[in-house]
């Protein structure tokens, strides 16, 4: 990565739900290849600021654009076609509880690609295998355990090799090794097919691991206070809140 | 040997205050409260220290733990200083924890009493809202249904098969039984009235006209209201608590398409099906009645329900079908998509749904009633 080509932009936006600001004044740039970080302690609105970037939820001001793009400044069309190119994988996986693993993986592959039916099958035998659950086709989302879910939940987001890939809280319920290889998984994507990485998460090792870049949201202030590299934030940063947020509060 | 907690109030000096505990301070004795502490400061205003003896204590837990918050907070609005040395250390520690994050005083709290007006405004408003949500969803299951129309709907053609054997053949075993016993029931009512003018074989006419022109279509749609659309709200309300539907929406995959449509579709087309089944129960019913009591014949009986039912009948019962069936799928799934993100809301969606449902069964009834008549068929 010599060069940094902005991906996502934020601008000045403004989080609200009816008249209760939960973030304002947000500005950052997420780049081509990053594995961007969105931290904060709980309820501090990373999660929201996912569902915009996403989507889901207009915000109350403010631009987000994509290269380009005011994303929330177009149509309805346009932001489909944006977002078609992205990759969510859900808090809890949010698989489609009357399909199968498969055909929960195969659905985006019918819709969007003419590739056949055999093709298909690879495609899911192949991305089902690369978060660790070969076999697992013909399971139903309920037979299998909450980690489970959400490493399928993943399997669905990269089925169409976005060109980004949105991640809720992925380590959240999973055990050390699991969330250790995906980190792995996560930093091999972005090796291999240059995916840009949004993780919205609060555990330390991973945001340290994988982090190329961060934002912390800090709820005391009801704004962004520092963003960048976190292992260069950890060093640098003179904020109380934020030096507290990195070392989980014990002193050095 | 437990010993109630007990409280002694000392003044070793004019500035502080000693506050001696005693006993057993566990929750569900009877303690002593902070107002005793008050009561105490309020004749003498120059106290600024307060401290603790508790060589006397026994044991304790949450009961003195909120004993102390309550006089933290007292404390505080005071202006004393409430020296926490004299305390059993475990008590200390927790205090401190609970007091280590300031409490919060500008998160969204839940709202307070609002005046009648304003109540009265509120739910005014929330009326014209939800009125334009559901245009709103009318609108967007037209626009799909024209895109189906034009064969662009994106909805899996298993899921549409699953619903249908879903809203069809498993609902005839209670849509059998209500509808025969609808049939029996109106039968013997008007047998009652027809016996006194001699003219028992009518109750073949009356039976058939009220089950094939209204009954049988009010009584499956009251059904399906309660088992299916119920049942729709409830899986897209789940659906919207998992993220299911977000997760559609993000792959720009319309759930209008892929949920509703198939829902919508299958009623709309089964619904008029199970009415023509409804009829042949309830004329069944009434068969059993008009044979088996009123000792009319079998073939008499059939013959004048055959006559009195004209294909008029027949087609406004099938087309009251359909528009139900339309109403209870759309019901039920625009609850559901309108599900918030809990269990109480899915809950609350199935029971919306169920009511929409019939009150637009009954309001839609009354409408094609009223447009028969005006049309005199």
């Amino acid at each position: 990565m010599t060069e940094k080509e902005a991906h996502i932009t934020v601008q000045d936006l403004t989080m609200a739900y009816g008249d209760f600001v939960l973030m304002r004044d947000l500005t950052f740039t997420i780049n081509r290849g990053d594995i961007f970080i969105i931290m904060g302690g709980s309820g501090c609105g990373k999660s929201t600021m996912m569902t915009i970037l996403i989507g889901l939820k207009t915000p109350a001001k403010g631009r987000v654009l994509y290269g380009e793009v005011d994303f929330w400044g177009a149509d309805q069309q346009t932001r489909d076609r944006i977002i078609r190119r992205a990759g969510v994988m859900y808090q809890s996986g949010a698989l489609w509880s009357s399909m199968t693993l498969a055909e929960n993986i195969a659905l985006p592959l019918e819709t969007y690609t003419d590739l056949s039916p055999g093709q298909i099958r690879e495609v899911v035998k192949l991305k089902l295998a690369l978060v660790g659950m070969a076999g697992f086709e013909e399971f139903y989302p309920s037979e299998i355990s909450g980690g489970m879910q959400k490493r399928a939940g993943i399997a669905r987001a990269m089925a169409l090799d976005p060109e980004v890939l949105f991640f809720d809280e992925p380590s959240a319920g999973l055990d050390p090794v699991s969330a250790r290889r995906l980190d792995d998984l996560i930093l091999e994507l972005r090796e291999s097919l240059g995916t840009t990485m949004v993780i919205v998460t609060h555990e330390l090792a991973s945001i340290f691991a994988i982090g190329s870049n961060s934002v912390f949201l800090d709820v005391s202030k009801r704004t962004m206070t520092a963003t960048g590299n976190p292992n260069q934030l950890l060093a640098e940063t003179r904020d109380p809140n934020l030096r507290q947020f990195l070392t989980r509060g014990e002193k050095s | 040997m437990t010993a109630r907690g007990e409280m002694i109030l000392e003044q070793p000096s004019a500035d502080t205050l000693k506050v001696i505990l005693s006993g057993d301070w566990k929750l569900g004795g009877e303690l002593p409260g902070a107002d005793k502490v008050q009561q105490r400061l309020e004749g003498r205003p120059g106290v600024r220290n307060l401290v603790f003896d508790t060589r006397e204590l026994t044991s304790w837990d949450t009961g003195l733990l909120t004993f102390l918050m309550n006089l933290g907070t007292l404390c505080s609005r005071q202006k004393i200083l409430l020296n926490r040395d004299g305390l059993p250390p475990g008590a200390q520690r927790l205090l401190e924890l609970a007091l280590a994050v300031p409490e919060k005083t500008d998160a969204r709290q839940a709202e307070g009493r609002v005046s009648f007006l304003a109540y009265l405004g509120n739910q005014t408003v929330e009326l014209f809202r939800s009125a334009g949500e559901m245009l709103e969803f009318i609108g967007d299951a037209v626009i799909a249904v024209l895109r189906l129309l034009r064969g662009k709907a994106q909805y899996r053609r298993s899921d549409l098969g699953l619903i249908m054997q879903a809203v069809s053949a498993q609902a005839l075993p209670i849509v059998s039984l209500i509808c025969f016993l609808v049939g029996l029931i109106l039968a013997f009512i008007g047998a009652i009235q027809l016996q006194l003018f001699g003219a028992q074989i009518y109750v073949a006419d009356l039976v058939g006209i009220a089950m094939v022109r209204l009954m049988a279509a009010i009584m499956t749609g009251i059904v399906m209201a309660g088992r299916t659309g119920g049942a729709f709200a409830a899986q897209l309300g789940t659906m919207q608590v998992n993220q299911e539907i977000d997760a559609l929406k993000t792959l720009g995959i319309s759930p209008m398409e892929f949920l509703v449509l198939p829902r919508m579709l299958a009623l709309a087309v089964m619904m008029p099906l199970l009415c023509l089944y409804a009829n042949i129960m309830g004329i069944l019913g009434g068969m059993v009645v008009g044979v088996g009591m009123l000792n009319i014949g079998f073939m008499e009986y059939y013959n004048e329900t055959a006559k009195a039912i004209g294909l008029w009948n027949l087609g406004i019962g099938l087309f009251s079908g359909l528009v139900f069936g339309v109403i209870v799928a759309l019901a039920g799934c625009m609850r559901g998509m309108q599900c918030g993100r809990s269990a109480s809301a899915v809950g609350d969606a199935a029971t919306s749904a169920v009511v929409t449902a019939i009150v637009g069964i009954i309001v839609s009834t009354a409408v094609i009633t009223v447009l028969c008549n005006m049309l005199g068929i």
